[in-house]
């Protein structure tokens, strides 16, 4: 083989890894309130849909394929999709990547590391009791603001998700 | 016009089972008068509130077998029975999931978990999730510390155990203690209401 078609192929392999690895949406950033807090103050006009779970929660990875749809269906629109992981931190490369890759999820995910649950779980909304999954929706320019405790479905964060997108 | 129908319905829906503040949420507020139960324990006996006539309360657990959280807490809830029962607070757990849903909580599992871990006080099971309802136990784990006040229990703190699940060794505020302390000591309870994440309770379908 000549030396310029070597250089071609080492740089597809290259490519390809580096697709394969975006794709894979790891490694998981890790995040603390002051990341949420941005997030809320801010004046953005993107819609954020943040679902709290856990790779142990077995609701909460039921429900994953939804958010995965929503962050597929509006991906050319201003609509962000972040599943905020509550794993332990430990365990973020034992349990939660290896989960993230073997699921082949897009959305992104971010770890909350913030143990001292009862600090923060009425920052995010006073009407959570603190059970995963949970999942907020908020747009902050358009001032909508939904919170769900517990199993949502697919129609409710469609229907939710349409309704924030629009001033 | 179809679609906004559809999503002020859809709103409706969500509005009516998924908006509850905790004000208007079923179940127990510190101060109320928690009713008695009957459950029956992993060694076939019934245990009810009215078993525990000479205790000064009760440390009722919500707790179960296949939650991280709970298996996480163990030790520290068999230390809160070891270090407060003789102060007359014993604990009482109760496991309030539907082991249809979560075969790892079933019964005889519950058996299983106790033995192994040498539980020293009852551990019950919520077979109709009454028990569950009726507090408002909405997780696992889930304490209401129940005081004595006359011939029946008052709830006088509900929550947490402490401020850090995974690593008790970095815990800076054990909640249920210090609950425990103030009510020993004839205080009020300073913080009677405190947050967790938790495994929701695995109600029945």
């Amino acid at each position: 083989m000549l030396k310029k078609e070597w250089i071609l192929l080492v740089m597809m392999v290259l490519l390809t890894c580096a697709c394969i690895a975006q794709k894979a949406n790891v490694p998981v950033e890790v995040v603390k309130m002051d990341w949420y807090q941005k997030l809320r103050k801010s004046s953005s006009d993107t819609t954020y849909i943040l679902n709290f779970w856990a790779t142990w929660c077995v609701p909460c990875v039921a429900e994953l394929p939804y958010f995965e749809q929503i962050h597929q269906n509006y991906a050319d629109r201003k609509v962000k999709v972040i599943l905020v992981s509550l794993d332990y931190v430990k365990q973020k490369e034992k349990l939660l990547e290896p989960f993230i890759q073997k699921k082949k999820i897009h959305s992104k995910v971010v770890l909350l590391n913030e143990p001292n649950y009862n600090a923060w779980i009425d920052q995010i909304d006073p009407s959570w009791s603190g059970t995963l999954p949970a999942t907020q929706i908020f747009n902050p320019k358009y001032s909508r603001l939904f919170f769900i405790e517990g199993e949502t479905t697919f129609a409710i964060l469609d229907s939710l998700t349409l309704n924030s997108i629009r001033p | 016009m179809k679609n906004t129908m559809m999503f002020l319905i859809l709103l409706f829906t969500f509005l009516v089972t998924s908006f509850s503040p905790d004000s208007q949420r079923p179940g127990y507020k510190p101060g109320d008068v928690a009713g008695d139960f009957s459950l029956k324990n992993i060694n076939g006996k019934m245990v009810s509130l009215n078993d525990f006539k000479d205790s000064k309360g009760v440390i009722v657990i919500f707790t179960c077998n296949h939650c991280p959280y709970s298996v996480a807490y163990e030790d520290r809830i068999i230390a809160l029975h070891k270090n407060y029962a003789g102060k007359g607070f014993p604990v009482v757990a109760i496991n309030p999931n539907d082991p249809i849903s979560y075969p790892d909580d079933s019964y005889e599992n519950m058996k299983i978990r106790a033995k192994e871990k040498g539980f020293k006080f009852p551990y019950l099971i919520d077979e109709t999730q009454e028990i569950a309802k009726a507090y408002g136990a909405m997780k696992t784990p889930h304490v209401f510390i129940l005081k004595r006040e006359g011939s029946g229990f008052v709830v006088a703190y509900i929550g947490a155990i402490d401020d850090n699940s995974n690593e008790p060794e970095l815990v800076q505020e054990k909640y249920a203690e210090q609950a425990l302390n103030e009510i020993l000591s004839g205080k009020p309870v300073s913080q009677p209401l405190t947050k967790a994440i938790g495994c929701g309770v695995k109600w029945r379908k």
